[in-house]
């Protein structure tokens, strides 16, 4: 069951200065409209997964875990290994998060990662079945935010995708009735690199990343997921406010954009692996 | 009686800073003879007391302290702000100067809200109730612009500086008017948005470099550049 | 899928890692790394990667767990599904919650919340990567976090684990030592007043490999405290040093 959340811990006069800054074309952390925060992205940190990746989006932190095992395909789709993602918002990235199970906050995102990943067919899924029906490697993505300062969607996304695109896993083969393994280590082989971009809209403004004293102004948001073509895998509306017609398809243009920059960051810092 | 830690020294929580008849100050304990730190900051000697000026750690409120709260829920016949302590503050209705009458719950909001921000001062607080504020004084009540900076209250006392001289600087470079919290809430307005900006990343830069030498020239060096 | 039995110390006296039995794994430590807690601390141990972070003192939630007389203290021990060989789900195992209240415990005596009564304390130690001695490393870097919160200790608590591998006492064993050797030792001590806060242990020790492990245990933990009060003030010092040097060259030209 959803409910109502709390009004956020800030004063009004706090939140006015935000929507002020923004009717004169300006944003309180000194960026553009369309600027995202500075991206730091660091590779293979936990060395016992098969993949991982710290993103840094301004003062956001998000680390993701891949781990890579055996395990059964589902039933409808015997022929492909399983892809899934759990996200953890571990309560020392916010006060207002708690420990216990995930909110509806963390599975929200959990999904919007997962299909930004699932609908750009980013991993390829048919390559990682060992035995039809049987065997397949199940890829368990693991986004745990550390530090909340805004925009968890795409920073998760951003990790979560550097992870795998950094991952090894080892080969396997059935031979003789048996699943054989090579010690040598190959990559998952990733063919897509889905990007988010989350625009808010702030009293009729749109701003891209926003930051945490602009999500707790924002009326809602919209995260177009892209893929290297440029084709939309993935969207979310969140918040509760709404879009017009034509802010949907201005956002949706800047968002196919940006995420070209975005991508351009990733491989970048993917490459050396 | 021996001291082993120097003026200005930063000391870690227990660190042993003196040995002999001293007395503890704040941020310090006794354990028989000797004089530990019980916080990371700068180690003193005021007279024959030992202390540490901490370089971190939350409010703790005092009886006339000003602060810069947030309203956060109304209660019976007042409202609970919010004054970045441990404890939860209250404004009673007879604390302000709005006529008494019926303290009916609308009849609060018609006063003030959550989300409003209220300048007020600590009338009373003990170790076995949360802490009672007033709005009854000069200068105190409703905040209706500016902008906010939130600042570790531990560094109030720097950003204030000595005599005030810190805070009086940043006044007069920048013309702004500034309002300082003992809580850690800074209002800044009335200037030029270039002005207030250059005010708020002094203020930051002083609650980074608090513990250095020579931050007085860095500061006004900056906001030279800055306002130039 | 069985791990083959590996030999633990070879004719030399040399351990898997190449270490002598007396000593520790590399140990880097890192305060104040995140934004919006009240303080932390991110420790590499061997190959643990823990981080740790504090909040507090706050108000106690729910309202009835707030004690009179000193701040209550929470604290979450938790490893993250990827930090392990094999994933683990992300719900807290029941050895989560055992640690979680060993670790709080190891640290109560340390923090001085008699002086903030009707409060919460509240710590999360987030194993990332585990490998042997992850609640020692964990209370390490909570100690550290709660010094960078400003919150008042009597002093910092330190932690280190002992273990037997191959017939032998050997310091700081790791995560293939602890699995495959006779015993676990794991000890938390403050060296200024001498006191052992954490203690557990399991396996198999006569009376003197104890005692032979109880003083290597406390050695390394002194050892370990001088690294933690380093930590702590190097994120100061740093800043101070940046801070002034910026201001060096101008009075050079005067």
């Amino acid at each position: 069951m959803s409910t109502t959340p709390q009004l956020p811990p800030v004063a009004k006069i706090e939140q006015k200065t935000v929507v002020d800054f923004l009717t004169k074309g300006k944003r309180i952390d000194e960026r553009g409209l369309t600027d995202y925060r500075s991206i730091k992205i660091e590779t293979g940190i936990v060395q016992k997964a098969n993949g991982s990746a710290m993103v840094h989006l301004g003062k956001t932190k998000v680390l993701t875990g891949i781990k890579i095992e055996l395990g059964q395909p589902f039933p409808d789709t015997p022929n492909q290994g399983v892809l899934t993602v759990n996200a953890e918002l571990v309560p020392m990235a916010s006060p207002s998060f708690e420990p216990g199970p995930p909110s509806e906050t963390a599975i929200e995102l959990a999904r919007v990662v997962d299909r930004g990943l699932r609908e750009s067919k980013a991993l390829p899924l048919k390559t990682l079945c060992i035995e039809p029906g049987k065997k397949v490697m199940v890829v368990f993505v693991d986004v745990y935010v550390l530090d909340h300062d805004g925009n968890l969607i795409d920073a998760s996304a951003i990790s979560a995708l550097s992870a795998l695109m950094t991952s090894k896993m080892k080969q396997y083969k059935v031979e003789g009735g048996e699943v054989q393994t090579k010690d040598e280590l190959v990559p998952l082989g990733i063919q897509n690199e889905p990007v988010p971009v989350t625009t808010a809209k702030i009293g009729g403004n749109m701003i891209l990343d926003p930051c945490l004293e602009e999500e707790r102004v924002m009326d809602s948001r919209l995260t177009v997921t892209s893929g290297r073509d440029g084709n939309i895998c993935a969207m979310q509306k969140g918040g509760m406010g709404s879009f017009a017609d034509q802010e949907v398809r201005q956002a949706v243009k800047i968002a196919i954009e940006k995420g070209k920059e975005i991508r351009e960051i990733i491989r970048g810092a993917t490459a050396k692996t | 009686m021996t001291i082993f830690a120097e003026n200005k020294q930063l000391v870690a929580p227990g660190e042993l800073l003196a040995e002999g008849s001293y007395f503890p100050g704040e941020n310090t304990y006794r354990e028989g003879n000797k004089i530990y730190a019980s916080r990371i900051g700068l180690a003193e000697l005021v007279a024959n007391k030992l202390i540490v000026v901490p370089l971190k750690g939350c409010y703790i409120p005092r009886v006339d302290d000003f602060v810069i709260g947030r309203v956060v829920d109304i209660a019976m016949s007042g409202w609970i702000v919010g004054i970045s302590a441990p404890y939860p503050a209250l404004l009673p209705l007879s604390e302000t100067s709005a006529s008494r009458g019926m303290a009916a719950r609308k009849d609060l909001t018609k006063i003030f809200n959550v989300g409003d921000l209220l300048m007020a001062e600590v009338i009373a607080f003990d170790r076995t109730r949360d802490p009672l504020l007033t709005i009854r004084g000069r200068g105190l009540g409703k905040v209706s612009s500016g902008r906010v900076v939130h600042i570790s209250p531990a560094k109030i006392p720097r950003l204030i500086g000595r005599k005030g001289s810190m805070i009086s600087m940043l006044k007069k470079m920048t013309g702004c008017e500034i309002i300082v919290g003992q809580n850690g809430t800074v209002l800044v307005s009335g200037g030029q948005p270039k002005n207030e900006q250059t005010a708020m990343a002094a203020m930051l830069m002083i609650e980074r470099e608090a513990h250095t030498r020579g931050l007085t020239d860095r500061v006004s060096e900056m906001m030279n550049r800055e306002l130039k | 899928m069985n791990e083959s039995e590996v030999r633990l110390i070879d004719d030399n006296g040399i351990r898997v890692d190449g270490r002598r039995l007396d000593e520790l794994r590399p140990i880097k430590m890192e305060v104040g790394v995140l934004d919006k807690a009240d303080g932390s601390a991110y420790i590499e141990h061997g190959k643990n990667r823990i981080m740790a972070a504090v909040y507090g003192p706050r108000e106690a939630h729910p309202k009835h767990i707030a004690l009179a007389e000193r701040a209550v203290i929470k604290c979450r021990y938790h490893m993250a599904p990827f930090s392990v060989e094999e994933r683990k789900s992300p719900a807290p195992s029941r050895r989560e919650l055992e640690l979680s209240k060993v670790i709080r415990e190891s640290l109560e005596s340390s923090v001085m919340s008699e002086l903030y009564p009707r409060t919460s304390i509240d710590i999360f130690i987030e194993v990332l990567q585990s490998d042997g001695g992850s609640r020692c490393a964990g209370i390490t870097a909570a100690s550290l976090a709660l010094a960078d919160a400003g919150i008042p200790l009597r002093e910092i608590v330190a932690a280190c684990a002992v273990g037997k591998v191959a017939g032998r006492v050997a310091l700081d064993p790791s995560d293939i030592e602890d699995k495959q050797g006779d015993a676990d030792l794991p000890v938390a001590f403050m060296p200024k007043s001498n006191s052992i806060t954490l203690l557990q242990m399991d396996g198999s020790l006569t009376e003197e490999e104890f005692n032979q492990a109880l003083s290597m245990a406390i050695d390394a933990c002194k050892k370990i405290n001088q690294l933690q009060i380093e930590a702590l003030k190097r994120k100061y010092v740093s800043v101070k040093e940046q801070a002034e040097e910026r201001q060096e060259p101008k009075e050079a030209t005067a």
